[in-house]
């Protein structure tokens, strides 16, 4: 599953367990449903460890930060599935909002490269 | 007569780094002003980072900070203005920045609807009453509960996570005093 806009850009590989963002997320709430679907996807996969990679995600609206809590929210019910967060630190947003995450699930792990 | 609600002062005249940028509200759809939004946030903190020179990474790295910091807030404010911006009115949308020692002050001015006055102030007390902190948990719990909800997250992010101080000022118009007129300002601290 992916999605492939000019301004962003969203790839889920089941073999891994990887949900890759980059670009920027400057979208309308409803904007967010596409990436959602991938998200929850991935999630009910159930696979013992998933992946978040964020490293190359410049920039997300609190319309994207809603989105990606409540994907947390929704690994709540799936304790069986231990997951990452990568981050990058080139990108100052990410150390002062993702930690919101982990606040979400306390399992999560939380990356900067 | 205007009520302020926060933290909230005037801009001043003595002012003297400041950037203003005006916006006719109806003259494209709101999607395409959504792009808009980017553009000028992105604009406001290519243009700030330019007063925070100095090629060591210390001063290359708060650099990026305050630009990052100021491309989210310019980000939420203009896309808070233009969602709930009273299009009947046609009064403009501007968003200003202005540079103080310790901090930026952004002034975002639009119009509101006068029925959703009520509501939006109860908002802002609950914003002003309650821990910051817990209350941005709540909502997330309450977003997940009524997915058809904005985020109300864009406030509460520039409090929690970039340690902003709020204020709001309502004012009805001069030549149209059913039209209120709503000046936020977001001072973050740099």
């Amino acid at each position: 599953m992916e999605i492939n806009q000019d301004q962003y850009q969203v790839r889920y590989e089941p073999d891994t367990a990887t949900v890759t963002c980059s670009g920027s997320f400057r979208l309308t709430g409803d904007g967010y449903a596409a990436i959602t679907e991938i998200l929850n996807a991935a999630a009910d996969a159930k696979p013992p460890t998933l992946i978040l990679d964020l490293t190359k995600l410049q920039f997300l609206n609190s319309s994207g930060i809603n989105t990606l809590c409540r994907f947390a929210i929704h690994l709540r019910k799936h304790d069986t599935t231990q997951v990452t967060v990568k981050g990058s630190t080139a990108f100052p947003w990410q150390r002062k909002s993702l930690v919101n995450l982990q606040r979400l699930l306390p399992g999560l792990r939380l990356e900067f490269d | 007569m205007a009520d302020i609600f926060g933290d909230f002062v005037e801009k001043d005249k003595k002012d003297k780094e400041f950037l203003e940028i005006g916006f006719s509200p109806t003259s494209i759809p709101l999607q395409q002003r959504w792009r808009n939004n980017g553009l000028s946030a992105d604009f406001l903190s290519d243009y700030l980072s330019s007063f925070f020179p100095g090629d060591d990474s210390a001063s290359a790295e708060r650099r990026e900070e305050i630009k990052s910091a100021v491309s989210y807030i310019a980000n939420e404010l203009l896309e808070n203005a233009m969602k709930f911006n009273y299009a009947p009115s046609e009064y403009p949308i501007s968003v200003g920045m202005h540079l103080d020692q310790d901090k930026v002050r952004f002034y975002v001015t639009n119009s509101i609807d006068p029925d959703a006055v009520a509501a939006f102030q109860n908002l802002i007390k609950r914003l002003l009453a309650e821990d910051a902190n817990e209350l941005y948990m709540q909502t997330l719990i309450k977003n997940e509960e009524d997915k058809n909800s904005g985020s109300r997250l864009g406030y509460l992010t520039m409090i929690n996570d970039y340690g902003a101080r709020l204020g709001w000022k309502f004012e009805p118009y001069h030549d149209d005093p059913k039209v209120m007129k709503l000046t936020t300002l977001v001072q973050l601290p740099i």
